[in-house]
């Protein structure tokens, strides 16, 4: 209808199914992140581990083009080992840098809705709390997996098809790259979308889940020292991923980690809590007691 | 902020042949019941709402907003039901949530956006498709009088900007009964009117039937056909303005002037026993409704013969005022 028409026309074209609306959300928020000049260095960056990782498998298989250096080509393999450490301590790097973004990105994204009382035109349409909470948390989802996983799987496909026998013997690698992924991925999401559900400012929300991760981490560690034991270790988050990342790499025993059960265990109660506290909060109106 | 509001249709409904006949529910109530924080806040409401715009009515907490939610899903029922057009609002919240429109009382929008996007946004979110949802949202930001300043951030907008762009998100997707929650708070008298306007314009289409939740009887008696009166959870009455308008019932309001009190007084017991309805008013001023054979000369001679003057004598029709008057003074029995 043209625009000088203003009288009320209703609307008859057809409507997009059900199950796809919750993307809607990622699509708006991303248009908003991807604004934010700083975002987008910070996201380029990102992959700066992973493109230096693909440099470095390829060296180690054309090893003509370092011994220009005059390195013997042995040498060189054994100063590239690609492996579970290699994988390992490029998940923890991909990892502090997914704990960066969702600093920059989850604050954003269920606090302004409170404050400005939205989730009430969210929930009035035929979308679901389940809907709204997968939506924003699939704004983190789909940007954790894009610097976490993806470029590990990649590495290591690449890493698969230069060397003929490495796949099946080191085929449970790309098991502990997703499974170390989506745990972190998940983990971070919620704690992020809880912290933004009950923080509605912003920079609070950021220092928050700051506080979370640095503070804990202290606490927990002023416990051990205090009471002589391992389990304030279970505080920190850190420590917690650093225990599950370490098992599922099979780096062998650490001291300086929580034992592996007692940090998935403590994991699970985090997304638990987190996710219970987001249901507490994402309604569309609070009912006061 | 410019009006760009077409000329709209005279303040009382004119229904249209073809609107007339549409008088299936809109909203059936079956024993209603929510509590919240463990307080009962709608206490078994049962009614068939079928009007193309129904108003509700009710002091501050007789339960009109936490009805319009409970109708929305955001509540949950402790016992009975409601449909809306026909669908369960227990079993069937996501279809029936594809219907409405909701226009909250509160400040509401998505913070950072320009007021086409929140728009769009709320289209798409509805279901309407990415490109036709752009089309939607200019379209129904300019009917609702916000054209110019649609590429606002919203949270920039002035308060009565925020209402028109709150039932500009209300319509976009067409719904078919709209919600309107206190449509018309803390704006000032030009922009009340254009929302109004807006509401008549709507109604009159005939495509949506407006629930409008007000506490302020003007805006009702302006714009809807049926009132539901709530008080204290309970349906206080509910009428239907059309056949009041028609029946077009008048009262007389009478002011008197008497040496002695006990003049009037017998005058006024004297008029009711002749089989004159009086409703409530003081000694000195009267609301009376003439029975069959008692013509305005008796009461003149009546008032003589008392030494009473009539000093003035106005027809007034039964207003909504009456009625929800009525309405208040009575207890929390139900009377449809």
């Amino acid at each position: 209808m043209s625009v000088y028409e203003q009288t009320y026309r209703s609307y008859q074209g057809p409507l997009t199914p059900t199950w796809s609306r919750f993307f809607i959300i990622p699509r708006y928020a991303y248009e908003v992140v991807f604004r934010s000049k700083l975002f987008v260095g910070f996201f380029a960056l990102c992959f700066a581990f992973p493109f230096v990782g693909l440099i470095l498998i390829y060296l180690k298989h054309n090893l003509s083009a370092l011994q220009i250096f005059g390195t013997s080509a042995g040498e060189i393999a054994k100063a590239l080992p690609i492996n579970n450490s290699f994988f390992y301590y490029g998940l923890w790097y991909q990892g502090a840098l997914a704990f960066l973004l969702v600093l920059f990105v989850g604050p954003a994204l269920v606090a302004p809705d409170l404050r400005n009382n939205g989730l009430a035109l969210y929930l009035s349409r035929p979308f679901s709390r389940t809907e709204y909470m997968l939506g924003k948390m699939s704004v983190l989802l789909i940007l954790l997996s894009a610097i976490t996983w993806m470029p590990g799987l990649l590495l290591f496909a690449f890493q698969a098809s230069l060397e003929k026998g490495w796949l099946g013997n080191n085929l449970w690698l790309a098991g502990a790259i997703l499974v170390g992924s989506w745990v972190w991925i998940v983990f971070l999401s919620l704690l992020a979308l809880a912290v933004s559900a009950w923080v509605k400012w912003k920079p609070v929300a950021r220092i928050t889940l700051m506080g979370l991760f640095f503070v804990l981490m202290g606490f927990g560690g002023t416990i051990n020292q205090a009471l002589g034991v391992w389990w304030g270790m279970l505080f920190s988050a850190w420590h917690v991923i650093g225990s599950i990342w370490y098992s599922l790499f099979d780096m062998g025993v650490s001291d300086d980690l929580p034992p592996a059960g007692a940090a998935w265990i403590a994991l699970v109660a985090g997304c638990l809590l987190s996710l219970w506290l987001l249901y507490r909060r994402i309604r569309a109106y609070e009912v006061v007691r | 902020m410019s009006s760009q509001v077409q000329p709209m249709t005279p303040a009382t409904p004119a229904v249209p042949a073809s609107h007339a006949a549409d008088t299936a529910p809109v909203i059936s109530l079956e024993g209603l019941a929510v509590s919240l924080g463990g307080r009962p806040i709608l206490k078994g409401l049962t009614a068939t709402l079928t009007g193309r715009c129904i108003g509700l009515l009710g002091p501050n907490g007789a339960g009109k907003t936490t009805l319009l939610h409970t109708l929305l899903g955001f509540y949950p029922p402790n016992g009975g039901t409601a449909r809306v057009c026909g669908r369960d609002i227990r079993h069937d919240l996501r279809e029936v949530r594809a219907l409405l429109g909701y226009m909250p009382e509160n400040d509401a929008f998505i913070g950072g956006m320009s007021g086409v996007r929140f728009v769009r946004l709320m289209a798409e979110l509805a279901g309407v498709p990415k490109s036709q949802a752009i089309e939607r949202a200019h379209e129904v930001l300019f009917y609702v009088g916000l054209g110019e300043a649609r590429y606002r951030d919203v949270g920039s907008y002035s308060l009565g900007m925020k209402q028109l762009a709150k039932l500009a998100q209300a319509l976009v997707h067409s719904p078919k009964v709209l919600f309107l929650d206190e449509p018309t708070n803390g704006l000032d008298p030009p922009a009340r009117t254009r929302m109004l306007q807006l509401i008549r314009d709507i109604r009159d289409a005939g495509e949506v039937r407006v629930i409008l939740s007000s506490h302020l009887l003007r805006d009702v008696e302006e714009c809807c056909e049926e009132v539901l009166v709530l008080k204290n959870g309970n349906i206080a009455t509910y009428s239907n303005l059309e056949e009041e308008r028609r029946a077009n019932r008048k009262f007389l309001e009478l002011e008197l002037r008497s040496e002695t009190e006990g003049a009037a007084a017998a005058f006024a017991e004297e008029i009711e026993a002749r089989g004159a309805e009086l409703a409530a008013g003081t000694r000195q001023r009267l609301k009376l409704v003439l029975p069959e054979g008692l013509g305005v000369r008796d009461l003149y001679e009546l008032a003589a013969a008392r030494s009473v003057q009539i000093r003035r004598l106005d027809y007034k029709k039964d207003s909504l005022e009456d009625i929800f008057l009525k309405a208040m003074e009575g207890g929390d029995d139900v009377r449809i």
